[in-house]
């Protein structure tokens, strides 16, 4: 199956990340549209028809979003998320390092439509490489003046500047960006107020995603109807997913939504190695419920990951082959979520300290088949009990597994216990059982 | 097992119960002209501040302009920025603790972060990890850690050697990337996200880099 690349269009070009050749590619026509021949409204009007949906994970229309902008004219702003965190992904790395400058195209389109003056690009510390290049195309956009005051002569004002965090997952989290933005710890906020209302500098934030940025020049040069010929009613466009883990050639993808996942996972990236069957995978991110093999078959879009008790989320493809114990994955995922929890809602801080502790107990033969109960009960107390959904994206995958792997857990449990119990008989340190003893 | 109690639980200060002086001052703005910041250190903050409606959003890009200068953000360094920001010292201890590539503590000049997530994980990324540190071991200058998701998954395992991202690296190779930064010479070369021609081995287009 070959990929439909719309997104990735040009991606091999050498050059691309000039503003030279992406002119030269037909780059900033569509601004140039939207700016002198489209009301904002009506660019608004093409995005909540197009049917984009937001590409970080939530999936909300972006067309509706920007609508939610208040009118009037108080200082405005938009940030792009960057902060791409989600362990599976890296689509926003691979399109804002070739092609830096449809996604500042993206944000003046954007930016305009919703009446904002002051725009951010929040990207994760861990890409400075990525950073660097970011703010050699928007230096080049200043210069050719697509971007600072009257752009075009048209009135419009925009300043953007690219913001680098410093590592941290919840920074991802929109209001925990919008904190770390304004130079503090990235601690989420409680909603609502949402950012439309209050987001940034208490300003009203439309808050977008790399990809879902990358979108807008598309949907606003070829049409709404253009963009809803991919994908399915539902899910239009085409989207990018990152395959990693057990597959043979792990890497991006641009893909129709709606195409089975098996496709993706076999097609596209080549399976697992040779003689290992997919055990289960992730269809979006570590934060997704995971899915076994035989849902390989159902089409991958939102609804339908949905429906299947999953989520799309970023589009992120972790694949697990049968050579890998549940538990390894499971206690390597709750780590991440421990390690990054912020520590600001009870449930989080302290579900992710104790589904680690748990996982590691039945890892070394502590724990009995009970604990499982707990476990499971652990992660439905984290579930909606926050600030934000960084518990949530835990206890969901986790919880997952112990449900549609009890078996293997209980098994793991088991023999870990045996062996436990062997080693200390052999250090001495518990009697031998009675048939056993000279 | 329970470990035996000793009394002290690590990384916490002996007298953290210990009450509090009243009589200390309370953390003050130090006063610029009583700090000696290095004239480039000083205008990158007033460049990064200048971008910013609120002063305090530059706290970040500051902070991390001063590591640059002096291997980790030592009291010294938030001392310098805290007075060109003209904030307290203890907001931006609050920042360098919060995330994960400030160093509160002097760690090298290298940085060296494998990614040990979820997806690496899948790909060997332990090995990786267990095998340059042993290969570090007796290399100061150089943080060998484990990271949390670097979003390169495509090319596990890898490591983001300062700030250039590098992989896949066979654990087999990790004393030639320790040699390399011993020498001052780039690790890998060729192997990393950006260089010229760089392609993944199963990538036949070389699309993805």
């Amino acid at each position: 199956m070959a990929e439909t690349r719309v997104l990735l269009e040009h991606i091999d070009e050498p050059g691309l990340n000039t503003i030279d050749v992406y002119e030269r590619l037909g780059g900033y026509t569509s601004m140039r549209k939207a700016l002198t021949e489209m009301e904002p409204e009506s660019v608004v009007e093409e995005l909540k028809n197009s049917g984009l949906r937001g590409r970080g994970g939530a999936g909300f229309s972006m067309g509706m979003k920007a609508s939610f902008m208040p009118k009037g004219t108080m200082d405005k702003y938009l940030c792009c998320n960057a902060d791409e965190s989600e362990p599976g992904t890296f689509k926003d790395r691979l399109l804002m390092q070739k092609n830096p400058h449809r996604l500042v195209e993206g944000i003046i389109i954007a930016a305009v439509a919703a009446g904002v003056n002051k725009a951010f690009i929040y990207i994760r510390g861990e890409y400075a490489f990525v950073a660097d290049i970011l703010d050699a195309a928007v230096n080049e956009a200043y210069g050719k003046g697509y971007l600072g005051e009257d752009i075009l002569g048209t009135g419009n004002d925009l300043d953007l500047v690219v913001h680098r965090g410093a590592g941290a997952y919840i920074c991802g989290e929109e209001t925990g960006l919008l904190d770390s933005l304004e130079g503090k710890r990235g601690n989420p906020r409680l909603k609502p107020p949402f950012p439309a209302n209050q987001g940034l500098y208490q300003g009203p934030t439309l808050i977008n995603n790399v990809e879902t940025l990358f979108n807008v020049p598309m949907v606003i040069g070829k049409g709404a109807d253009w963009f809803k010929q991919h994908g399915t009613d539902q899910s239009s466009g085409t989207k990018l997913v990152s395959v990693s883990g057990n597959v043979q050639r792990p890497g991006n993808y641009e893909i129709e939504l709606g195409i089975p996942a098996r496709e993706i996972v076999y097609g596209l990236a080549g399976g697992p190695p040779p003689g290992r069957k997919v055990k289960f995978w992730f269809p979006g991110g570590s934060s997704a419920p995971v899915l076994l093999e035989e849902d390989l078959d159902r089409p991958y879009s939102f609804e339908s990951m949905a429906e299947a008790g999953s989520m799309l989320g970023s589009g992120a493809v972790i694949v697990v082959d049968d050579s890998v114990p549940v538990v390894s994955v499971a206690l390597r995922l709750a780590e991440f979520y421990r390690h990054e929890s912020c520590g600001k809602c009870v449930p989080c801080r302290e579900g992710t300290n104790w589904t680690v502790k748990m996982l590691e107990r039945i890892d070394s033969g502590e724990a009995t088949p009970m604990d499982l109960d707990i476990l499971a009960n652990v992660q439905t107390n984290i579930i909606g009990n926050c600030l934000c959904v960084l518990g949530d994206s835990m206890a969901m995958p986790v919880g997952s597994m112990v449900k549609k792997f009890r078996g293997e857990f209980e098994q793991h449990i088991e023999r870990a216990r045996e062996a436990a119990d062997r080693l200390s008989i052999e250090l001495g340190v518990a009697a031998p059982p009675a048939d056993q003893a000279a | 097992m329970r470990p035996e109690a000793t009394g002290q639980t690590p990384g916490v200060p002996a007298d953290w119960d210990a009450p509090v002086d009243l009589a200390k001052d309370p953390a003050t703005i130090p006063d610029l002209s009583s700090v000696d910041v290095p004239p480039e250190l000083e205008k990158e903050i007033r460049d990064h501040i200048a971008k910013y409606p609120n002063k305090r959003s530059a706290a970040l890009p500051a902070l991390e302009a001063a590591q640059r200068v002096h291997g980790w953000c030592s009291p010294e360094a938030i001392r310098q920025v805290a007075a060109v920001m003209q904030v307290t010292p203890a907001y931006l201890s609050s920042i360098t603790t919060f995330y994960d590539m400030f160093n509160t503590e002097p760690l090298g000049h290298h940085q060296v972060y494998v990614c040990t997530s979820v997806a690496c994980n899948l790909r060997n990324a332990q090995a990786l990890l267990e095998a340059l540190q042993e290969a570090g071991q007796d290399f100061d200058d150089a943080n060998i850690r484990g990271f949390e998701c670097l979003g390169a998954c495509d090319m596990a395992p890898m490591a983001s050697i300062d700030n250039r991202y590098v992989g896949p690296i066979d654990p087999s190779e990790a004393p030639d990337v320790i040699e390399a930064l011993r020498e001052g010479r780039r690790p890998l070369p060729g192997r990393g996200l950006g260089d010229d021609g760089f392609k993944l081995p199963w990538d036949k287009d070389g699309s993805d880099g």
